[in-house]
């Protein structure tokens, strides 16, 4: 099966507010899409609620991954079957060393695929393997996750895990926002890495710099909650040339989408 | 004999023991001991309605059917039996069976020059002028259990090190109750590091046999020369059916670092008071603590920092996670002198609640009679974290994993800053079997009362 996930008129939000209005999305193995929008317009949201986020309510629409209905699995099945969000806000977990974390995520992940746990040496050698790939220092192993870090350390670290855990659908939620550009560079580094025949890569993403480094196949706006336009590459260059608010004027018109 | 724990039971078991003799000593010491008890009959045991007893009641120890008077404790266990609580070999190893010293059990080892490690009743009759200065009962601050203490106590380890000595190898200290009567123990300790000195302490709290309820009432006397640097680690897994009432009282000389830190796993009502006079310039002190408690058990941890002198640093760090119907106090007070200044003082306590019937009482009390001074505290008590569960199921991790996982962690927050890998490593295993599942589970209840 080519299609990796179909978003069908999904509506979302929280208690009383409606923050996704009809978000229909569809993401081929082997695809990179770039989610772009102004601030407000439900990003994240989406990212969130691909995670499965309990703090959002979904009302309406559905969403297929691999086949199976996404909105059926609780957040962990999600994660062993391969969906993977790397946080705009990495979460702080006081007290839990990030090399503990990531060897308890490898392996649950890997005894949901049949596969053996891997002992402290193998973990350990993995770990070396996946440091140098997002050019991290191997003290923040042993330091509790995400405590501390700067910006910059949290992201490279959510791209770790990314890396570690070898998803097949993976969402990076605004993972280049407040990076300079060096950090920039390794985290793209990082995300072209995964790009194979076999898996995806949603972006969601502010600006398009990061997408001078990961080419996307396709680039949707979201505004108001709703993908207001699909296009290409250029269709970013435009955004980053114009702004959001030509978009915004007549975002009330249907999504163009050219195929 | 009146048998029971009430005030004119210890009273009356007091006098028995005096009279047979039992109390060994010089005249000066039978001297603080009859003042004792007289401060002690004035006094009676804790109420209430007593500020630093308001949030903890002795009614579970009243009616435990404990005896006062009870003289002497269970056999001693098999070494096979104890062998699972020595941390390791080669450590200087001092063991106490129900509160008495067993020789047979110990292993002290070579020392430096000029050290010492022996029992207090050993101590009493071999150089018991040694002890005079370092006993730190005068009366001031006391409560019923502190009297109580100092009217009856018979043993307890006495560790001393002259100046300019290190004790490259942590003293281990190791505290038996075998629960096979319903006794009650007043042991009583002394550390006593020279000038320059270096001694790292471990003190552990076992139960071994048993499961019949008893009282510990110790008190530890603590003075660091100048420059001195003491660590002491204690540890608490007596029975279900334990009641653990300890104070610690250091006496800091300029430039002199103690660092203490306390976890407690068990015990039925669990207090700990640890008193740290900072008397000389630029010496610190960390206190850390952690308790891990369940079912019906009490917690009340005490501290009273004393800054006495200029440029001297405490820093507080408590923790405690609760589940169950499980109770915490949290009692600190800092107290800066005049002319303290320069003082650096931080406190913290946080809690976790694992349950809605838990209860947290947390009381920090600062008082500052110094300019130029920082002092600071924060107190939290709270859930686990629900953004730090839903980021590790979006890692794959179930939830009861994710709550047992940042349970953990709330926890190594303490054990983490611990760096004897063999206590580290025995503490860790202690606290993954208390934490069954990110739960804490209710210890067994004790045995039933003797019918004898």
């Amino acid at each position: 099966m080519s299609d990796m996930l179909t978003i069908q008129g999904l509506w979302a939000g929280v208690p009383g507010k409606d923050i996704l209005k009809g978000i229909d999305l569809e993401v081929r193995a082997g695809e990179v899409h770039a989610v772009m929008g102004p601030n407000g317009s439900g990003k994240s949201t989406l990212a969130q609620v691909l995670a499965g986020h309990p703090a959002f309510t979904v009302t309406r629409g559905a969403i297929t991954y691999l086949g199976r209905d996404l909105l059926a699995m609780p957040p962990e099945e999600r994660a062993r079957e391969g969906l993977f969000l790397a946080f705009q806000y990495p979460v702080e977990l006081p007290g839990v060393a990030n090399a503990q974390f990531l060897k308890a995520a490898v392996n649950e992940i890997r005894a949901h695929r049949g596969l053996e746990e891997l002992d402290a040496m193998e973990f350990l050698d993995l770990l070396k393997d996946k440091l140098a790939l997002v050019d991290m220092d191997f003290g923040f192993m042993s330091r509790p996750v995400n405590e501390g870090f700067s910006g910059g350390e949290k992201k490279r670290n959510e791209i770790l895990q990314m890396a570690l855990l070898e998803p097949r659908l993976a969402i990076l939620d605004e993972t280049d926002s407040g990076l300079d550009i060096d950090a920039l560079k390794v985290v793209a580094g990082g995300i072209n890495q995964l790009r194979r025949p076999d898996n995806a890569i949603v972006l969601v993403t502010h600006y398009q710099r990061m997408l001078n480094y990961v080419t996307p196949d396709r680039v949707h706006v979201l505004a108001g909650g709703r993908i207001v336009r699909s296009g290409e590459r250029d269709l970013a260059q435009t955004l980053e040339a114009r702004g959001y608010d030509w978009l915004e004027a007549d975002g009330a018109a249907p999504a163009e989408v050219s195929e | 004999m009146t048998a029971g724990t009430t005030g004119d039971a210890f009273l009356s078991a007091w006098k028995a023991l005096e009279a047979s003799g039992a109390f060994a000593g010089p005249p000066w010491l039978r001297d603080r001991r009859r003042e004792a008890i007289a401060r002690f009959t004035a006094r009676g045991l804790p109420t209430s309605r007593d500020e630093e007893w308001k949030y903890t009641s002795l009614a579970p120890i009243t009616a435990a059917g404990l005896d006062a008077a009870a003289d002497g404790g269970g056999d001693e266990p098999a070494e096979e039996a104890l062998a699972p609580e020595v941390l390791s070999g080669p450590w200087p190893r001092l063991v106490f069976v129900d509160g008495r010293y067993s020789p047979k059990l110990s292993a002290i080892g070579p020392l430096p020059r000029g050290a010492r490690i022996e029992s207090m009743a050993g101590a009493l009759i071999t150089d018991p002028d040694m002890l005079r200065p370092h006993l730190h009962d005068s009366g001031a601050g006391e409560d019923g259990f502190d009297a109580l203490n100092a009217a009856f106590w018979r043993d307890g380890a006495l560790l001393q090190v002259p100046t300019g000595a290190v004790m490259a190898e942590p003293v281990h200290l190791l505290f038996v109750t075998t629960g096979a009567t319903r006794r009650v123990e007043h042991p009583r300790s002394l550390v006593v590091v020279g000038a320059g000195s270096r001694v790292t302490l471990i003190e552990s709290h076992v139960a071994l046999g048993g499961n019949a309820p008893g009282l510990t009432n110790a008190t530890v006397d603590i003075d660091l020369g100048e420059g001195a640097v003491l660590e002491r680690y204690t540890v608490q897994r007596a029975s279900g059916g334990a009641f653990e009432i300890g104070r610690t009282r250091v006496r800091q000389a300029r430039g002199s670092g103690f660092r203490s830190c306390a976890v407690t796993f068990d015990g039925r009502l669990v207090r700990n008071e640890t008193e740290v006079r900072l008397g000389g310039e630029t010496a610190s002190c960390a206190l850390e603590g952690l308790f891990v408690i369940g079912g019906r058990q009490h917690v009340d941890t005490r501290t009273v920092v004393d800054h006495a002198a200029p440029r001297a640093t405490s820093r507080q760090l408590y923790k405690g996670i609760l589940d169950g119907r499980a109770r915490g106090v949290f009692n600190g007070r800092v107290i800066v002198r005049p002319g303290a200044v320069g003082t650096d003082a931080h406190q913290t306590n946080k809690n976790l609640l694992l349950s809605d019937e838990v209860e947290v009482d947390s009381k920090p009390q600062l008082e500052i009679f110094a300019d130029d001074v920082k002092c600071s505290h924060g107190a939290a008590d709270g859930q686990v974290a629900e953004d730090g569960i839903f980021y590790l199921r979006s890692r794959g991790l179930d939830e009861t994993s994710a709550r047992a996982l940042l349970t953990l962690g709330f926890a190594n927050e303490v054990l983490g800053r611990i760096d004897i890998g063999p206590l580290r490593a025995r503490l860790e295993a202690f606290l993954a079997s208390r934490l069954n599942g990110g739960r804490v589970a209710a210890e067994p209840e004790p045995a039933g009362k003797d019918t004898a």
